[in-house]
């Protein structure tokens, strides 16, 4: 299948950006970075600058891979991210346009590389658990429902890609920030300081530079692992009640 | 060189503890003044980085992903093993060693082997305590499933994502280290070179990946936790960034690789499909626990499938051989990974594949889907339910269990793997061969430390399921924060190393020279493009079966291709930019090294032992055949310098606690 | 008044908290001042409309609301503005240049654009309070307005002010399109309110996400019923 692709490209963080077109011959087999492989090679056997585009695992783990594909995260395809995007759900001769996720907070590096580095001070900012190595009781000291520790997992689940940030109008974090705090504050090993967590991780945010939740949703629309915005209520919850509660 | 494993005298179950109290300390002032690199954030190295900066070091820590959480790790499925023995089926450390030692093929250290089953327990503690969110039973304690090469339950797992939630535990620590100041993490920075002072590792060189900036990082001692080779073979289950750089490097200034021709042969992978084709995709192991594994008996059957004539569902069960259920009725369709994939490319080498290209087998639920809805029915006390509903119960608790898996599958192959038996076929996914480390997980480099897949130490020839997580946290949370210990006690008084030492400055020049190479080759050919050559080769001649002809062929063909790739190479772009192809290039050129040794390594080893199938070792049923009279030992290979042969280094094996038999699934 | 407080309501979530509380008393106060407009719609030639009306102006409860009420107002135009301010610029100096949605739960346009509609609303109770609401409280009596006799007492009489605006189509048209506004405002408001609070619970807020939709069609189209009928009736 021929495809035309609208693909933006920028030297760095400094240079300004603009759209390049490009065609590239897939099939439908591929995935969607198969088929920018296919481009790139095509661009360096022609001694031409190939487009710089992050991946790693390729099967949806890891998070690294990102793009915005025709005005969607990760593609059209829902619950998938843009590595396990496969070219059968694009026909002939579409045109994609294909964009860096856009946040002040996630500035371009090149091409469609983004710095979601934001990430990991929000995380760092309280998102886990203050035990030291060897500190542990036993692991069936600490009993866990069922139905709880597969909520907590559900939360946990989040692969910090930073589509919901790139999906939000407002590009908020808050499904991410919400993720973390819901994942530890659901489970008694995260209860004791899930109060200053969720204040700390909150405060971080807002230094990102993140804009704030205007509970569109589109976050949990976009999200490759179906994070629910009902974390974003649990935010909520423990960020008011940690305010008007603790004593700092 | 005298190898020394350096394993404590005494009891084997007492080595371990009798030397965790006996090991020279370093206090808490003193480590405060020590200064530790670890290069990696996967499980061994971010576990690693945490608990050192917990016990007080100063700690960098490297990874080349623009976040510690996106270390390979992360993609691991299925679970991680630890001898707690909550199902009450006979499990002990004892046992969980003995399975490691038998499941490697007797090609493993026995100290470490059964410190690593110690260890196990507190793992799962730590992790639990977390905030690890482990499958939970209704009652609150902790779920198990089973693996291959076991008759227990000891694996613990958290959906199909137990390496996810690992990893962002450890991540999770590592960065409350950050964020008290006592781990510096560096993202986006890969190491390139180990700079060695006196003979010992005292800092490395990085290039920063966004600006190209070429860095020096001093320190006492550093840790190499930067996992496994697999992408040697280009198309693997591994991250499209795995790399053995770090580690080649580290040989390249003297280190030891020991074991490289051990690579495990995933059994339960989703079949390549075509040319283009980046990577490989695993299907977790715990499918075993529920899946049938089947090819047609007829091979005319087989065409028809292949064709696309027929489709699975239509063989009758007579027709059907589940082949590991025949050859291995003891364990089933758990027989260890190594046997698993020998024995589909077996089925497929005699024509009964099952995918267009000939290299397929089935895995099938339709057994699990009916015996699930079954009891499901039975218990919901419905009467004479019909196939659907059967169907319809069994599906959903199938799909609890694997849920993710499934979609997984769908997702890639546009197939119903509900509807229609999965495909698979065996795929290059760990290397159980890494750098030669002691008991104290030391190289032969006095203060370079390896941790997790990057070191050889604990799978033997073959490593068993759920012990990969097993084995990376043990090394970074309960080992090497303590045997560390014994290199730098004797470093307390050494001074902060200064970057502006000559040393510092060679090892510098030489990353700049080699980048440089790269660029001014001007050639015609990508690295990509030499990198899926190596591949072809490595998994024509040095995959699922080896043999003596092919190995010297592929050597000669890998030299080559290394010539090819040092005269027509073309990097576009500059080194002082964000620039993957140029690290790409640098990849490509330590992988067609280590693919060398990896030749050599299994040309020396004329016997069969776990991931290492030599053709010419084999029983008459085709089961491999280890020859432990002249080959239990490490092959630990050293070569500085790669215009020369390399020089081999033996560690023999010495197996007290264990009588060395052949290993029978049967 | 120390830091703790201004941290909370100048973080993102305490300034989304005061948009949810300001925005729920609003919401309580729009169904309240609903109950006094249907008094237009009793044929006693406005009797119950002013006397509705003399009762609002007058009770010192009410007065006391009326204050809660502007400020409310104020308040949520206020933070709203500056929410939008900055959420606008967190998207970075470069947009996309394509977006597309996926349907998600509650329809995104609607939460998108809720920075005009309040704009437009905001405009809107502006010429709302100028004509009526100064006037009654300010205007000259004789010319502005006139007095009428309730029940003995001399009251303004507000019936008469609005049976004008509500005899002008162009008002009347004027009218019905800021309820239709309103209506949007509400329509992803009213359940975003009780999600800001964290009330989200797979039990409760379907019943939420309806009565939030059944109130936002409703009430403004009991607003805008009344002109409309008026507008029939006296025309």
């Amino acid at each position: 299948m021929k495809l035309n692709l609208k693909i933006w490209r920028q030297q760095n963080a400094k240079a300004s950006g603009r759209f390049e077109s490009y065609q590239v011959d897939a099939n439908e087999h591929m995935s969607f970075l198969e088929m920018l492989d296919v481009l790139n090679e095509g661009l360096v056997s022609t001694q031409k600058e190939p487009v710089a585009f992050e991946h790693d695992c390729r099967e949806g783990i890891c998070g690294t891979c990102s793009l915005v594909i025709t005005g969607q995260p990760h593609g059209p395809q829902s619950g998938t991210t843009t590595c396990q995007l496969h070219m059968r759900h694009f026909h002939e001769g579409e045109t994609i346009v294909i964009e860096p996720y856009r946040a002040k907070a996630f500035p371009v590096l090149k091409d469609l590389v983004v710095d979601r580095s934001a990430f990991d001070r929000i995380i760092q900012a309280g998102g886990y658990v203050s035990v030291d190595t060897g500190a542990a009781p036993d692991g069936n000291d600490i009993l866990i429902g069922k139905e709880v520790a597969a909520k907590s997992f559900d939360a946990a689940a989040c692969i910090g890609c930073g589509a919901c940030v790139a999906a939000c109008p407002n590009a908020s974090a808050m499904l991410f920030v919400s993720a973390k705090v819901s994942h530890l504050a659901l489970l008694p090993q995260g209860k004791p300081e899930s109060a200053r967590r969720a204040m700390n991780m909150v405060h971080q945010m807002d230094e990102e530079g993140f804009g704030m939740c205007s509970n569109v949703t589109a976050c949990e629309a976009e999200c490759p692992k179906g994070i629910s915005v009902e974390n974003i209520a649990r935010l909520n919850r423990e960020f008011i009640g940690a305010s008007f509660t603790t004593s700092k | 060189m005298e190898l020394n494993g350096k394993v404590p005298p005494g009891d084997l179950a007492e080595k371990w503890t009798k030397y965790k109290s006996s090991m020279p300390l370093v206090s808490p002032d003193n480590k405060r003044r020590l200064d530790v690199i670890v290069v990696g954030s996967g499980l061994a190295g971010a576990s690693a980085a945490a608990s050192l900066g917990e016990l007080g070091y100063n700690v960098k820590c490297f990874t080349f992903h623009d976040s510690p959480r996106r270390a390979h790790s992360i993609a691991a499925q299925g679970g991680i093993n630890a001898a707690k023995n909550y199902k009450n089926d006979g499990d002990s450390v004892y046992r969980l060693f003995y399975d490691t030692i038998k499941g490697g093929d007797y090609r493993a250290r026995e100290g470490n082997v059964h410190r690593l089953a110690e260890v196990s327990v507190d793992i799962i503690d730590q992790c639990v305590a977390q905030g690890v969110p482990f499958a939970r039973e209704y009652g609150g304690t902790l779920d198990n499933r089973s693996f291959g090469g076991t008759q227990v339950q000891r694996t613990f797992y958290a959906r199909g994502q137990t390496g996810q939630q690992l990893l962002i535990g450890a991540y999770q620590a590592l960065s409350r280290q950050i964020s008290l100041g006592k781990v510096t993490m560096y993202n986006r920075h890969e190491m390139l070179d180990v700079v060695l002072i006196d003979g010992k590792a005292r800092g490395i060189i990085t290039r920063n990946l966004v600006t190209g900036k070429i860095e020096r990082h001093a320190a006492h001692a550093v840790v190499l936790g930067t996992g496994g080779y697999g992408n040697v073979f280009y198309l693997s289950t591994n991250a499209m960034m795995c790399n053995v750089t770090a580690a080649w490097r580290a040989v390249r200034r003297g280190a030891l690789m020991a074991n490289p021709c051990y690579t495990q042969i995933h059994p339960t992978c989703i079949p390549q499909y075509g040319d283009y084709q980046s990577k490989l995709t695993l299907m977790s192991e715990s499918l075993r626990n529920d899946g049938r594994v089947w090819v047609p008996k007829q091979k005319a059957d087989a065409e028809a499938i292949r064709q696309g004539k027929k489709r699975g569902a239509d063989i009758p069960e007579a027709d059907r051989d589940y082949y590991l259920e025949r050859r291995y009725p003891a364990y089933g369709n758990l027989v260890p990974r190594d046997v698993a994939s020998r024995a589909a490319k077996m089925v497929c080498d005699e024509g009964l594949g099952i995918v267009p290209t000939g290299l397929g087998v089935y895995l099938d639920f339709a057994a699990a889907i009916e015996r699930y809805g079954k009891s499901k029915a039975h218990s919901s006390n419905m009467e004479n339910p019909s196939a659907q509903q059967i169907w319809d119960l069994g599906k959903a608790i199938v799909e609890e269990k694997y849920g993710n898996l499934f979609e997984m599958y769908e997702k890639i192959t546009g197939e119903d793997p509900y509807r229609n038996p999965m495909k698979i076929y065996p795929a290059v996914h760990y290397t159980m061969g890494g750098l030669w480390v002691d008991y104290n997980l030391e190289t032969n480099i006095p203060g370079l430390f390896a941790a997790g897949e990057c070191n050889f130490s604990d799978h033997g020839a073959n490593r068993l399921g759920a012990s990969a997580l097993m084995q990376g946290l043990a090394d970074g949370y309960f080992v090497l924060p303590y045997t560390i210990g014994t290199f730098l006690s004797k470093e307390i008084r050494t001074p902060k190393f200064n970057t502006d030492l000559p040393e510092f400055a060679e090892a510098e020049k030489a990353v700049r020279d080699r980048l440089h190479g790269f660029m001014t080759t001007n050639g015609k050919q990508s690295a990509e493009s030499f990198h899926r050559r190596l591949g072809k080769i490595m998994w024509e001649y040095c995959g699922m079966a080896r043999n003596a002809e092919g190995l010297a062929k592929a050597r000669r063909l890998i030299q080559e291709l290394k010539a090819e790739f040092y005269a027509d190479l073309y990097v576009p772009g500059s080194t002082d930019e964000f620039n993957p192809e140029l690290e790409k290039a640098a990849r490509v050129a330590d992988f067609l090294e280590m693919g060398e040794l990896m030749c050599i390594d299994a040309l020396k080893r004329s016997e069969s032992c776990g991931g290492h199938f030599r053709e010419e070792f084999q029983t008459e049923e085709g089961e491999a055949m280890r020859d432990d009279e002249h080959f239990m030992f490490v092959a630990a290979w050293g070569w500085q310098d790669t215009s020369q042969e390399p020089e081999l280094h033996k560690e023999p094996l010495i197996y007290e606690n264990i009588k060395v038999a052949a290993r029978s699934y049967k | 008044m120390n830091n703790w407080f201004l941290g909370f309501f100048t973080s993102s979530i305490g300034r989304k908290l005061l948009m949810a509380l300001s925005g729920l008393f609003l919401i309580l106060f729009l169904a309240i001042h609903l109950a006094g407009n249907l008094q237009l719609l009793q044929n006693d030639g406005g009797v119950a409309f002013n006397k509705y009306s003399a009762f609002m102006g007058h009770n010192p409860f009410i007065q006391l609301v009326s204050k809660g009420n502007f400020a409310f107002i104020i308040l949520h135009a206020v933070v709203g503005l500056m929410l939008w301010v900055k959420n606008k610029t967190a998207r970075g100096a470069q947009g996309y240049a394509v977006v597309k949605t996926r349907a998600t739960q509650t329809n995104p346009t609607f939460a998108k654009f809720m920075w005009l509609y309040g704009i437009i609303m905001l405009v809107f109770i502006i010429i709302h309070l100028v004509q009526f609401w100064a006037v009654m409280k300010f205007g000259e009596v004789g010319t502005a307005v006139q007095l009428v006799d309730i029940e003995g007492e001399q009251v303004r009489d507000l019936y008469s002010l609005v049976g004008a605006a509500f005899t002008n189509l162009g008002f009347v048209v004027f009218y019905v399109m800021s309820m239709v506004v309103i209506a949007f405002h509400l329509w992803h408001g009213f359940q975003s309110a009780f999600q800001t609070l964290g009330w989200n619970h797979p039990k409760y807020t379907p019943i939420i996400q309806v009565l939030g939709k059944a109130y936002s069609v409703l009430v403004p189209l009991g607003f805008a019923v009344i002109p409309i009928v008026f507008y029939l009736l006296h025309s």
